[in-house]
């Protein structure tokens, strides 16, 4: 079949079609000529001359306090740069001399900087300090290729809150790889609200673009600064620290194992956030950064372990006020409900020991004294209810009224690297004891806070403010503000209902006050404050029992809310009832009158010295 | 058997075949160029792109010299299962693909990332040639049209789904083929030149000034054609329709396109741009392209396209290397290349006899002239940066041996010079 007439008739298109590719053709032609020969702005003066971008760093965001007190900010530095490209024959041995650094080291860093790019610059030597950098400088223009950008580093005002802040290093190869930000030898969060809040503090690079001769001397910028962009600098961070109470907490906590967490129950606000042994967060900043680190990691003592998120404690005797919520939820006891304690519980072979005080006690004596017996059958009322089928329903809402104050999980907030602590649930001992194997009797001991629990300091304190609060409580979060302290940040602004009804609270807040006006915490009672508290003392299978004291105050509408951990210190009344009311003195009267009572707590040393011989 | 091989360029048309080989060198030498960097490397190192390219020439090489020895019946008479075939691909490409910078287009096959949408061109070619060929009678009826344009829409509306826009612009290269057949008019054709050129222009000046323009010169003309009454009440009409469209490409653009699409295209309208971002590259293109001056820096001595100031610079990017180390004088030699090329496919679709032949001659001829033309377009900042490949010299296996089955089926047709 020949070509039809029907398409024949196009023939003619094929030159409309051929004129369409000569014109855009011709157009690139044009503007090519344009760009490259009439255009003499892309060209550069000399044809030795070569282009330099500098990367213009931001100034990382700065940290304040609740108060407005700054916390972080940041000091120049300066790198020295290479671009292996444009050093050309150079007296490598009196640039040693100036740089201090030997010829192996020079030849290593030029290896690398090689392997990295032979057209961008990258850091030969990082971190110079002022000094040095002025006489660098001076001689820098011997040498061409090299010249010196400025950075900042993190200076941390206060040598207190290093869990807090975390602190800033190199970003690895695998943070490059995943994020394009980043280059080689840039900085990025690695912990503490430094990772988390890293989005906002970095700020945004800029980019200028210099033109240099063929000596390695900028001539000026490159085209009027057209291609350049100004770097813009990190958004501040307004914390719910109080600095105050922070350092007075660090100070208390000293030669201590153990944590304070306190928060403003209203809020969720944290206001201080303390982990002994510490280290002073200025440590973890500039070149000796990494030898600081390696030491502090290998201290037998873990001071970079943050025991405030990251320990995990049974609760002890603290654990009886959701343990007697729960009695009253489930109607297992009154407040009326009496009981005599013969000194311990006993049945069918197993025994809690209890100690002595006054009898008989009811719900609010219990409490008070801390009745181990009370508590005991208290717990074995709640799972051996008759309205449940099985040991498995009744126990499955026993821990549902147990992590309803947060306990046993994660709170996901703003500071990174938290334990979610142990609840067990009944799948738990089904696996061990088979599912009829095992009864109330068999987990008696979580009736006083011990056996497969785990609470963290940050969650004892938060279950504080929730009786505080009288059944709920806000997520604890160390950031209130960004950018701007009227910028608040509302993330953690829900509130998180406990399974209690808010009726239940008023009477254990009342029983907590009467532990500290004449219970176990009487000791710790401070004059013209109504502070509710309990104590607990965690059986310790290693050693000293720890210390531990949950509480609020003032008693009606709290304003702090606390948690103390003291580990190997003994009774929870002896050493964390007492720093717990230091630190509630401090913050709701900003000063401390019972100096003996400060003193004693100043000189106490709970550190093993056969543990840690090098502490002593 | 050994005459039959040597016979496989007998009425192979040279000119065509040695400007593609022409071509492929440029490409591996300018990916090498781009590369390096000081240390000069091995030439053939399969571990850094230009070894690769060498081997993707080789293996496009191979499969060039097959298509040329196997009997030609099979492009012509399994257009259809070979076409149905790749849209199964390009459906499950969306389903099991590889994301790779946001465009899921990619099947991962261990180091190498194969796209079947460099494919879907060839297959779509052959199956507008097959189905327009097929066509019996004199006049083009409503439903012809329609067929040919679902045959085209189905691939380009899956690419589009990729998130690939540079691929799928490549599909309106048909436009060219289906003006060629008369199944689109000259007003057509016209009609989507005007409206390329205003997009541009849209995005380029502000709404309200094009608008003027258009309302300005529809009375001028007015008041020159005064007489003739009718004229200027369809001049009035088709000022509304411009001024409508300039306005609605305006708001498209501001509440439609997505994020990405709209980051690309404001790279051409702003110079106060991210640095990081597709504008960077632009800038960098322009400062390498400009930095090349009239006879360049020569071969390998270019400063700025290096992999370190223009990320794209082997794919995409390829002719900011030419430019900058060839000047304006490499530059123009290309262009003038790849004009001479696109004409003598152009020309030689129009000597043959057989409608399929020349139907897939013009395919080839568009969807390559596309290519040039919005890459080239791209690396000089005269179009949107969309990263589609410039044939046979962008790094890149797929589109090297895409292109290359593409192109080689045609110099098979022609050397067959079927009859129908
Ligand atoms: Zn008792």
């Amino acid at each position: 079949m020949l070509i039809n007439q029907q398409t024949n008739s196009y023939l003619n298109r094929k030159f409309v079609i051929i004129t369409i590719f000569v014109v855009i053709g011709l157009v690139f032609i044009v503007r090519l000529f344009s760009l490259q020969v009439l255009d003499t702005s892309y060209k550069l003066s000399a044809s030795r001359n070569i282009l330099r971008h500098i990367t213009d760093y931001p100034a990382r965001g700065l940290i304040y306090d609740r108060n407005g007190e700054l916390l972080v900010h940041n000091e120049p530095f300066y790198d020295l740069m290479v671009i292996p490209g444009q050093v050309g024959e150079i007296d490598t041995v009196s640039f040693c001399n100036l740089t201090g650094i030997t010829i192996e080291s020079f030849e290593r860093r030029m290896q690398n900087a090689k392997q990295f790019s032979y057209h961008r610059g990258s850091i030969f030597i990082g971190q110079i300090e002022k000094d040095s950098y002025a006489y660098i400088q001076e001689h820098l223009h011997k040498f061409p290729g090299f010249y010196v950008q400025s950075r900042t580093l993190r200076n941390y005002v206060y040598p207190v809150a290093a869990h807090i802040f975390g602190y800033v290093g190199e970003a690895s190869q695998r943070i490059i790889d995943n994020n394009p930000y980043y280059q080689p030898g840039d900085y990025v969060g690695i912990s503490g609200i430094e990772k988390y809040y890293e989005e906002f503090l970095r700020g945004e690079k800029g980019v200028k673009i210099k033109v240099v001769d063929a000596l390695g001397r900028e001539i000026g910028p490159y085209q009027d600064e057209r291609y350049d962009t100004i770097a813009i600098a990190g958004e501040d961070l307004y914390t719910t620290l109080d600095i105050d109470l922070q350092i007075y907490g660090e100070k208390l906590m000293q030669n201590k194992i153990g944590s304070i967490v306190a928060i403003e129950p209203s809020s969720g606000e944290i206001l201080s956030m303390v982990s002994t042994p510490n280290y002073d967060p200025n440590l973890l900043v500039g070149r000796v950064r990494t030898q600081n680190f390696l030491s502090l990691y290998s201290d037998t003592l873990k001071p970079i372990f943050n025991r405030a998120l990251m320990a995990e404690y049974p609760p002890g005797s603290v654990f009886k006020v959701i343990s007697t919520l729960i009695g009253l939820q489930e109607g297992v006891v009154q407040p009326n409900t009496r009981l005599y304690c013969p000194g311990y519980y006993q049945s069918r072979g197993i025994t809690v020991r209890c100690r002595e005080h006054k009898n008989p006690v009811d719900l609010t004596g219990s409490i008070k004294y801390s009745c181990n017996t009370y508590a005991a059958n208290l717990f074995r009322n709640v799972i051996d209810q008759d309205k449940y089928k099985n040991i498995q329903e009744s126990f499955t809402t026993w821990r549902d009224h147990v992590t309803s104050f947060g306990l046993g999980n994660v709170f996901n907030n703003d500071l990174p690297y938290e334990l979610s602590g142990i609840v067990a649930n009944s799948d738990y001992y089904d696996n061990i004891y088979g599912s009829n194997g095992w009864s109330s009797l068999t987990i008696l001991s979580l009736g006083i806070g011990q056996g497969e629990l785990g609470t963290t300091p940050m969650q004892l304190a938060n279950v504080a403010a929730t009786i505080g609060n009288r059944g709920f409580y806000k997520t604890p979060h160390i950031v209130r503000a960004i950018d701007d302290p009227e910028n608040k940040n509302s993330k953690f602004n829900n509130k998180k209902y406990s399974t209690i009804d808010e009726e239940h609270f008023d009477f254990i807040a009342e029983s907590m006050f009467q532990v500290v006006d004449e219970g176990t915490g009487r000791f710790s009672r401070i004059e013209d404050i109504e502070m509710a508290g309990k104590t607990g003392t965690v059986q310790n299978p290693h050693g000293e029992n720890h210390s531990v004291f949950i509480a609020f105050a003032p008693k009606d509408d709290p304003e702090i809310a606390i948690s103390v951990v003291i580990e190997n210190s003994g009774y929870g009344a002896t050493w964390a009832a007492p720093v717990a009311s230091l630190m509630i003195e401090k913050y709701l009267t900003r000063q401390v009158e019972r100096k003996w009572f400060e003193q004693r707590i100043l000189d106490a040393n709970f550190i093993n010295p056969e543990k840690h011989p090098d502490k002593q | 058997m050994r005459p039959q091989q040597f016979n496989i360029l007998k009425d192979v048309d040279k000119p065509l075949l040695i400007i593609y080989l022409i071509l492929v060198f440029i490409g591996v030498a300018n990916v090498y160029a781009a590369e390096i960097d000081g240390s000069h490397k091995a030439i053939l190192d399969f571990s850094h792109n230009h070894g690769k390219q060498i081997l993707f020439a080789a293996i496009s090489l191979l499969i060039a010299s097959i298509i040329l020895s196997v009997d030609i019946k099979i492009f012509t008479s399994f257009s259809y299962a070979i076409y149905w075939f790749f849209i199964l691909v390009l459906i499950s490409v969306l389903i099991f693909g590889t994301e790779i910078k946001a465009t899921k287009a990619w099947f991962q096959i261990g180091g190498f990332a194969i796209q079947p949408s460099e494919f879907a061109k060839f297959a779509t070619a052959m199956v507008i040639a097959k189905y327009i060929s097929s066509v019996k009678g004199t006049t083009i009826k409503f439903k012809n049209r329609l067929k040919a344009f679902i045959l085209i829409a189905i691939p380009t509306a899956l690419v589009l789904m990729q998130n690939d826009t540079g691929t799928t612009l490549v599909f309106g290269a048909f436009v060219f083929v289906l003006y060629r057949e008369g199944y689109v008019s000259g007003i057509i054709l016209a009609f989507i030149a005007m409206a390329i050129f205003l997009f541009v222009l849209t995005l380029l000046i502000n709404e309200i000034y094009i608008i003027a323009g258009i309302v300005s010169l529809t009375i001028i003309i007015s008041i020159i054609i005064r007489k003739k009454k009718t004229e200027i009440l369809q001049l009035i009409g088709v000022c509304i329709l411009l001024s409508a469209y300039v306005y609605s490409v305006d708001y498209c653009f501001e509440n439609i396109l997505q994020h990405h699409q709209k980051e690309r295209i404001t790279v051409l309208i702003d110079d106060e741009i991210d640095m990081r971002g597709p504008g960077y590259n632009l800038n960098q293109s322009k400062i390498a392209i400009g930095s090349g001056g009239l006879w360049g820096k020569g071969y390998l001595e270019g400063t700025q396209t290096k992999f370190d100031f223009v990320p794209e610079q082997g794919t995409d990017f390829i002719f900011c290397t030419i430019g900058e180390e060839w000047g304006f004088a490499g530059s123009t030699t290309l262009i003038l290349i790849y004009m001479i090329f696109l004409i003598r496919i152009v020309l030689l679709a129009e000597k043959q006899r057989s409608i399929f032949s020349r139907i897939y001659g013009y395919s080839v001829a568009s969807i390559l002239f596309f290519h040039f033309a919005i890459n080239i377009g791209m690396t000089i900042g005269l179009v949107p940066v969309i990263g589609i490949p410039l044939p046979f010299l962008s790094y890149g296996g797929s589109s090297m041996v895409g292109f290359t089955i593409l192109l080689f089926i045609f110099l098979k047709l022609d050397a067959k010079k079927l009859e129908r």
